[in-house]
Parts: C-alpha cells; structure tokens; sequence
C-alpha cells in the first residue's frame, strides 16, 4: 500500500491537489468544488470559511474518505487517500453519539474496533473525559446529555481514536451562541494540550479566526478557495482576544471578502426569491 | 382544564389513564342504553349481561381451547413470516443490490390480499395447520419485509459515516452500528404485524376451519347465537391489546436508552 510520495507533499500531514467533484442534478453537470488545493502543517490548526452550500462539507467528507472526488488527491502524511480511516477522525454538525451506549462506551468505540484491552481502554477514556468536564456522566445515555455536551463527548470519542488529524464540520453549528462560546474555549485547551492537526470547517467568521492559525475563504458554486489568510494572533487565546484590534481588523478584512462573495451568489438567484 | 387542551403536550399518567378508562366505561354504557332505550332486538345487539353469561358458558365449553389453537396459528405464522423477514428486509435495506432484486417482486405480491389466496391455500396445503398457518404468513411476511427494509434504511447515515471514521470495517459498521440502530424500529414493526397476524388468522377460521377463535364466531353465526359471536370479537380485541402492552413492555426494557415521552 506504500504508495510513493508526490513532490512537496511529503513535509504537510495533509495536502490537496487540484480537488473537483462534479455532480449530475436533473441532466445538468454541477460544479461543486472546483480546483481546490491546500496544506495544513503537523499540529497546524487550519479552518475553512464559507458559505451555506459552497461545498465545504463535501470537501471535509472526501478528505474523510466518505466520499469520492471527481479529479484530485488528497494526500495524508504523502500517502494517498482512499477510503475512510481512523486516522482521520470526524466530528460532524448533527449529534452522532450512538444512543444504545453509555458516553463511555461511545468514547471507547474506535478503541474497542482497534482490541485495545478493557483497563488502558479505562485509563484513556478516564483522560478524555476529564478534558472535556464530564467525568460524572460517563455512565449516562446521550439522550440525557444536552446539545453542547453530546459535541464534548463526539470530540472525546475522536480524540481517543489518537487521530493523525481531526476533520470538524462545522461541530457547534447547531449550538446557542453562549453554548457555542464556551465550546470554542473547550476546544482550543483541547487542542493546547494535545497539539492534534485540526481541520475545522464553519461559516462563522469569528469562530474561524478565534480558533485558526490559517484560514481559507471558500466562495460558492462552484466552491473555490479565494484566500489564505494566517491569523498572526498569539496563543493561548482567550475570549478576551476577540476585542483586540488585530482581530477586529482581521474580521473586516474577511467579512468584505466574504461580502463580495454572498452578493456574487445572491445575483445568481432567480429573481423573486430569498 | 385549558392546560390539558394544549398541542402535543402531556398530560398526567393519572388523567391519561383515567380518561383511556372512561372510554371503554363509556362503550358499555352506550351499548345498554341501546339495548333499554333504544329498544334494539337482542338477535342484533344482546345486552352486556347476556354476553357476560355466554362468555362464562364459552369459558367453561371449549374457549380456552379455541384461544389456544388461534394463538398457536397466529404465534408460529409470525414467527415464522419474522424469521425469513426480518433478516431479509435487513439485507435489502442495507445493500442496494438486493433491495433492487426483491423489492419490486414483493410489492407486486403486497398487493395480492391473502383472502385471495385462501382457495389456492386449501389445494396447496389442504385444510389443515399448515393452511391457517400459511394465510397467516401470506398476510403479513410481504408488508413485515418492506417495513423491516425501511426500519433499516432510515437509520441515520451520519451513525453509519461516524463509525467509518472511527474505523470500523463494513461488518463491524452492520453489526456494531446498523443493527442496534434499527431494532427498535424492528421490534414495532413485529408489533404492528402481530396484529395483522390476528386479523389474517381469523379469516381464515372463519373460511376453512373446525377449531379456533374464527370458527367459533361463525358457528356462532350458524346457530344465530349473537351473544356467543360478541364473545369470540371480544376476545380478539382482548388478546391484542394484550399483545400490545406485551410488545411495549418488553420494548421498555431492551432500550433503556431511547427517547421517549409519555
């Protein structure tokens, strides 16, 4: 399986090349994603911003494995892609907790796929839940649990797998916006204490400027990555950050991008519309 | 009392169980009323007493008996229909290839009746158990399969990925993830056939047969004994709701986990 290495991918823990997925809609070829290429770096923290539909879910699922690409590779440590792995964990939008387990049992999953035996399964799952703060529930059923808490418990249960990287599609989107705040905390002392190469998608500018070290500015149909923009803000962050200029000043700066955007897709709609 | 009257929303245990008591309160009430007031001649509507006299006499005449073999026809054609079903419509609900070879071929034979196919019945399997058994079976095994196809499919393919990223291969997905995802829903429809299987066992007592629940109302019928027929509808309606709260019961205690109200 040991495929050879294409060029100047072998530094990146990911690397897509010239990504396109097509699909047929009633006869007609839709372009979904359009020549997408980007690197994230070993422990890089990379989010991608875009708008409802431009496609950033199904590039998440491809690098996932879950779906197909039209043209184009995604490489993972300089091995090509195919199919889906432990080594790329997903957390996803909609609550994915399997409801016939405990959360201990949901977070041991890929642990118990792998034949990790019961007491280091204990030890690792006793880690995780301390992480994310929920210790006590670890024998209780999900669907005691609320919106914010299923989403620690899926983050604990990728996390456990000891991905390679973490794809996150857009994991707080269905969270208040309180809930969404402290979650975003949650994560980056998640992140500070495991250092996990993350991928994170969202159509939240605050949210992928708060939590990035690079973030790409996706546009719609078809979806194509327009900028790269690092976050030159120090870490660790804290809520406080998002009033600091330089945030502020970043925020502008990707809203009139994202503006430009959303009035192109807007002038694409038949008239009478939205 | 407005605050019972809201959309879709609860009510104490104790109301709800009061009110599911008043209605069948209510039934005996309307029924003697027709008899006293309404004047209705007892060889169309006995009065409630009279029908508790001749469930009584059944009783002790051969009834118990009748529910016996009823239930024997009724528990091993649904077993029977449950045990190639459920695996079957499993399959067809989970890979695309089988579903495209039996799903058109059973919605043909959905719309078949099984009372249609009582005479062929009879030439097949003669008039015996394994008749009453085989109507029972035709009644429900195609509907039982199509919703067992359903039941699977619609288990949330976010579970499903889910597991992918986390490694599981193909089988483990099916086993660890498909399969405890759709049992419940498995289970209700065993419930919900169930019932059908009372339905089909009936009419085909009531055609071809010398014992059970359906033979005795129709030679009940025969004899113009209309207290004798209340007896053996009755008692349907009795075993099903039996069945029911069974299922229910049972369904409470093998998925603690699942959300529900009430």
């Amino acid at each position: 399986m040991a495929l050879a290495a294409a060029p100047g991918i072998s530094g990146n823990k990911l690397t897509v090349v010239n990504l396109t997925r097509e699909f047929n809609f009633k006869r007609q070829k839709i372009t979904a994603l359009e020549g997408i290429s980007l690197e994230v770096k070993e422990g890089e923290f990379v989010t991608i911003l875009g708008p409802s539909g431009c496609g950033k879910s199904t590039l998440l699922r491809i690098i996932a494995g879950l779906a197909e690409a039209s043209s184009g590779q995604v490489y993972k440590d300089g091995r090509l892609i195919q199919g889906p792995g432990p080594d790329r964990g997903m957390v996803f939008q909609s609550y994915t907790l399997f409801p016939w387990l405990t959360v201990r049992e949901n977070i041991e999953f890929g642990l118990t796929l792998k034949g990790i035996e019961a007491e280091r399964r204990r030890e690792i799952v006793d880690h995780y839940l301390d992480i994310i703060g929920l210790a006590a529930f670890a024998d209780a059923f999900p669907k005691s649990l609320s919106g914010g808490m299923k989403q620690r418990v899926a983050i604990a249960r990728a996390l456990a797998n000891d991905p390679d990287i973490l794809l996150m599609d857009e994991p707080f989107g269905a969270l208040d916006a309180q809930t969404r705040l402290v979650m975003q905390e949650l994560l980056l002392k998640v992140w500070e204490e495991t250092r996990k190469t993350i991928l994170f998608v969202t159509h939240d500018v605050e949210e992928t400027i708060f939590l990035g070290d690079t973030v790409y500015v996706m546009t719609a149909r078809p979806g194509r990555l327009k900028a790269r923009i690092p976050v030159p803000l120090s870490r660790p962050r804290t809520i406080e950050i998002k009033n600091s200029r330089v945030f502020l000043e970043l925020k502008t700066r990707i809203l009139d991008q994202i503006r430009e955007e959303s009035l192109k897709a807007a002038s694409m709609m038949p008239a009478g519309r939205g | 009392m407005r605050k019972y009257l809201k959309l879709n929303t609860p009510i104490p245990a104790k109301l709800y169980f009061s009110l599911s008591v008043a209605a069948f309160a209510l039934l005996l009430l309307f029924w003697q009323l027709g008899v006293t007031v309404g004047q209705l001649p007892p060889s169309h509507l006995p009065p409630p007493g009279a029908v508790a006299r001749a469930a009584v006499d059944l009783a002790a005449n051969g009834l118990i008996s009748d529910i016996g073999i009823s239930f024997f026809r009724v528990t091993t054609g649904f077993l029977l229909a449950a045990a190639v079903g459920v695996p079957l419509g499993i399959l067809m609900g989970s890979l695309k290839v089988a579903e495209a070879f039996f799903e058109p071929l059973l919605a043909f034979f959905r719309y078949m009746p099984a009372s249609a196919f009582i005479p062929l019945t009879i030439i097949w399997l003669s008039i015996f158990e394994a008749q009453k058994i085989g109507v029972v079976f035709i009644g429900i095994f195609f509907q039982l399969v199509l919703m067992i196809m359903d039941v699977t499919q619609n288990v949330p393919q976010d579970l499903i990925d889910t597991a992918y990223t986390l490694g599981a291969r193909p089988l483990e997905v099916f086993r660890r993830v498909l399969l405890p995802a759709a049992l419940p829903g498995i289970m209700d429809t065993l419930r919900v056939t169930l019932g059908w299987a009372w339905t089909y066992v009936i009419v085909a007592e009531l055609v071809a047969a010398n014992s059970g629940l359906g033979f005795l109302i129709m030679n009940a019928g025969r004899q113009l004994s209309t207290p004798d027929m209340f007896v053996g509808i009755l008692t349907i309606g009795v075993l099903g709701i039996i069945c029911d709260m069974a299922f229910k019961a049972l369904n409470r205690l093998l998925f603690p986990w699942m959300e529900r109200e009430v």
